[in-house]
């Protein structure tokens, strides 16, 4: 599935929209090095963490794309690094579990 | 073997939101000269570690990237202090002496040495309160 598919299935807002790269598999976590240990290309990465370093993480761990839960939300210049990596955004107000389920409610 | 390429980055001490600026260069450098998408994402996890430790545990040192004529590529991240007491026990997964702060923000859960001792094909760390080098070296894997 592809990333703008995912939107449109689980509603989330979109943030930014990068590149339409393929989704396969959700990782959730808020502990850097962690994610950074466990991640695999093409998750869709569901943290709580919003600063800068999320981007870094994300573009090296070669994520799908951020989702952002409990409505936490994104500083303007975290945004704009997404947008220097073509890397999507989204925002989920529900909490982290509920935003994992609604993923794999909507197929991925 | 010699040296055919060297390049030296700069890591500021707290400098937070250019954490990870590093480890895209170097990144992007090696996917520019052919070596492969799996050893550049393995020398990149290292680096992003090592950048982030210099920064939030040290007080800034810097990053020599080196790539020999045989395909070796090798790091040097070496910081000005102040040096890890007990080097065992910073590379045992889940230990950490990160800040309150630094913990909020998501760091802390004891993984980068651990993270880079796994990546590197080679790992070697030395430390005083002078400062702490952690030597790595990466090849293609068969
Ligand atoms: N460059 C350094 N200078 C001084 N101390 C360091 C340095 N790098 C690591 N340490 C020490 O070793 C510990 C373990 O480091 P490690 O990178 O494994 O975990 P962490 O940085 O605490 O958490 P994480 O990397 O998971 O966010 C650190 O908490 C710190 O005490
Ligand atoms: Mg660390």
């Amino acid at each position: 599935m592809k990333v703008t598919e995912m939107i449109e299935k689980t509603g989330f807002k979109t943030v930014y929209l990068g590149e339409d790269r393929e989704v396969a598999g959700v990782y959730c976590g808020d502990l850097l090095s962690w994610v950074m240990g466990k991640g695999q290309p093409e998750q869709a990465w569901i943290t709580v963490q919003s600063h800068l370093n999320v981007i870094a993480v994300a573009v090296l761990r070669e994520f799908s794309c951020i989702v952002l839960a409990e409505q936490a939300e994104f500083p303007e210049e975290v945004i704009e690094r997404a947008k220097n990596e073509g890397l999507t955004l989204l925002y989920s107000d529900l909490p982290v579990y509920e935003t994992a389920v609604r993923l794999y409610e909507a197929g991925v | 073997m010699s040296v055919i390429y060297e390049k030296i980055y700069n890591v500021e001490r707290d400098d937070y939101a250019n954490a990870g600026l590093v480890s895209s260069l170097i990144k992007q450098s090696l996917r520019t000269i052919g070596i492969s998408p799996a050893v550049s994402r393995r020398v990149a996890v290292a680096v992003y570690e090592a950048e982030i430790n210099m920064i939030i545990h040290a007080y800034g040192g810097t990053i020599t990237l080196q790539i020999s004529d045989d395909g070796m590529i090798r790091l040097i991240a070496k910081d000005k202090g102040p040096g890890i007491p007990d080097i065992e026990k910073a590379l045992t997964p889940g230990f950490s002496t990160a800040s309150k702060k630094a913990m909020e923000l998501g760091f802390g859960a004891g993984m980068g040495l651990p993270n880079i001792k796994r990546n590197a094909d080679e790992f070697s760390i030395e430390s005083s309160p002078a400062g702490t080098t952690l030597d790595l070296k990466f090849q293609e894997r068969e």
